[in-house]
């Protein structure tokens, strides 16, 4: 009885036989593999490769001139990769703003708050400091904009 | 007796807080093989099955008739013309029915088209109400700014995940975030999908009608979605990580040389979590509706039902009685009344 419709006058029918099958499909795999296509596309170029990540250079003459022992950064080297634009940018405030350039780390070592003529001092090489993670993580930074990599600079000069 | 908001409010809240727990613990205690490289692959594993196993049961569905729910003239006399809109609302070519597809996919058209039925004060009798039928566009503003901005928020994470990054993961980003304040710059999607999220949060909390509509399974998403944007946010401004590193981590997922990388922060695999439960919930979830506007009867289906004839694949076989069976029948009856025949033997 219980496969049968019914109402109030009694059973008027069979319940219907719906075939088990696949409708349309055609339409539902087209759409699943462009789907999945257009999801993966960008992970086929490198598909399977190793892309190491870069390390920034720090044989500059600069540092290799230092003793082991004072061969330090502004800060410890954890925070500066993670907020090394942040200090740059209080840097600019405090100099641009409030004309202060002392800057005292960690220590209470004194630095001049300067990126040209404290960080890229030691770290000269900034293709290979500075633009090489940048572009590996597509960050272009508008320091660039105002300062000047005056290695090359001085360079072409001569 | 327990309040049905409470419980479908604050269960959904508990559920998101807890895999925020479960993320932050397990990473403290150098679970960061498991956060970091076994989770994201099962979610992308339980997303693709999901998803392929869900649209495998649709497709077993028949859709045997059409469902012309429209707003515009059908095919009618040649003199009766239809313009372009009435074209797109109520199709006749398959032409037509990709135009009114697209417009529901890109332009989220029948949300654009929501009314709401309000008692409004009447002006003319002040002391009365009156029923008013109004265009609410709201809801509509809230959606399409919601998705626009997760999609870019989507796309820009692609610098992540690809080496070189695609020039237009650039462009978007200096587009995204050309007002330029703040270090880093803040990017708008960022902000447009957490105030358009957190609209449609308020939404179903403030207004009764829907709040007394709404299930764990509406607030669900909404606090997933929200807690992701939130701890993108956070890192991204305030708990910098080495995103270096994390480009390394992403790297070897994408390439399928997975490794563990040191010396990323709590907060990047709290959201790398929630992403990843975000991606295992999916399938299961009504964020379907994804793959499902696409099978929408109502919307990509021709309204031909008045020149196609669509047949019922479970009708059953009916017993008709002709005019002429009933003619054999009671011919000579009909004879001896003089009602005409068509054979008189």
């Amino acid at each position: 009885m219980d496969d049968k419709y019914k109402n109030e006058f009694g059973v008027f029918a069979e319940r219907p036989k719906v075939e088990k099958k696949i409708y349309d499909g055609k339409y539902i795999f087209l759409g699943l593999i462009i789907f999945f296509a257009v999801v993966t596309s960008p992970l086929w170029q490198n598909l399977g490769k190793a892309i190491p990540a870069p390390v920034p250079k720090l044989d500059t003459p600069a540092i290799q001139k230092l003793a082991e022992k004072d061969r330090k950064c502004v800060q410890p080297l954890a925070f500066m990769r993670a907020n090394h634009m942040q200090l740059l940018d209080t840097w600019r405030t405090e100099v641009v703003r409030g004309g202060n350039r002392d800057f005292v780390g960690p220590g209470g070592v004194k630095y001049t708050a300067s990126l040209q003529n404290t960080c890229l001092d030691c770290h000269s090489n900034k293709a290979q400091f500075c633009d090489q993670c940048h572009n590996y993580v597509a960050v272009t930074p508008t320091c660039w904009g105002c300062h000047l990599d005056m290695t090359q600079k001085l360079a072409e000069a001569k | 007796m327990t309040d049905f908001f409470k419980l479908h409010f604050f269960v959904p809240l508990a559920a998101v807080l807890g895999l925020v727990v479960v993320a932050y613990v397990g990473v403290q205690a150098n679970l960061q093989l498991l956060f970091g490289v076994v989770v994201p692959y099962m979610a992308a594993l339980i997303f693709i099955e999901g998803m392929v196993y869900r649209l495998i049961q649709w497709t077993r569905s028949p859709v045997p008739f059409r469902i012309p729910t429209t707003a515009a003239q059908n095919k009618s006399l040649p003199w009766i013309e239809k313009n372009l809109g009435e074209k797109l609302d109520n199709p006749e070519t398959t032409k037509h029915v990709v135009g009114r597809m697209a417009l529901e996919v890109l332009a989220f058209r029948s949300l654009f088209r929501n009314t709401r039925t309000e008692l409004r004060q009447d002006p003319d009798h002040p002391e009365g109400a009156r029923l008013i039928h109004w265009s609410y566009k709201w809801l509509w503003l809230g959606a399409i700014a919601f998705h626009y901005a997760f999609l870019v928020v989507i796309l820009r994470h692609l610098r992540f995940f690809t080496e070189p990054v695609p020039g237009f993961v650039y462009l978007l980003d200096s587009v995204d975030g050309f007002l330029q304040f703040f270090v880093p710059v803040v990017y708008l999607s960022g902000l447009v999908l957490l105030v358009a999220a957190g609209y449609l949060l308020l939404r179903r909390i403030l207004r009764p009608e829907l709040r007394y509509i709404s299930l764990a399974a509406d607030y669900f998403p909404l606090f997933l979605i929200l807690s992701i944007a939130i701890t993108g946010i956070l890192m991204r401004y305030f708990y910098k990580v080495d995103i270096v590193a994390v480009k390394d981590l992403a790297l070897g997922l994408a390439t399928f040389k997975p490794k563990v990388v040191a010396g990323i922060g709590v907060i990047f695999y709290i959201h790398l979590f929630l992403v990843c439960v975000l991606f295992a919930y999916f399938p299961f979830s009504k964020l379907m509706h994804a793959p499902g506007v696409f099978l929408s009867p109502t919307r990509n289906l021709a309204c031909n039902s008045r020149w196609v004839r669509h047949v019922n694949p479970w009708n059953y076989p009916v017993k008709f009685h002709s005019y002429a069976e009933y003619e054999d029948k009671f011919r000579e009856a009909m004879i001896e009344a003089d009602i005409p025949v068509e054979k008189e033997s």
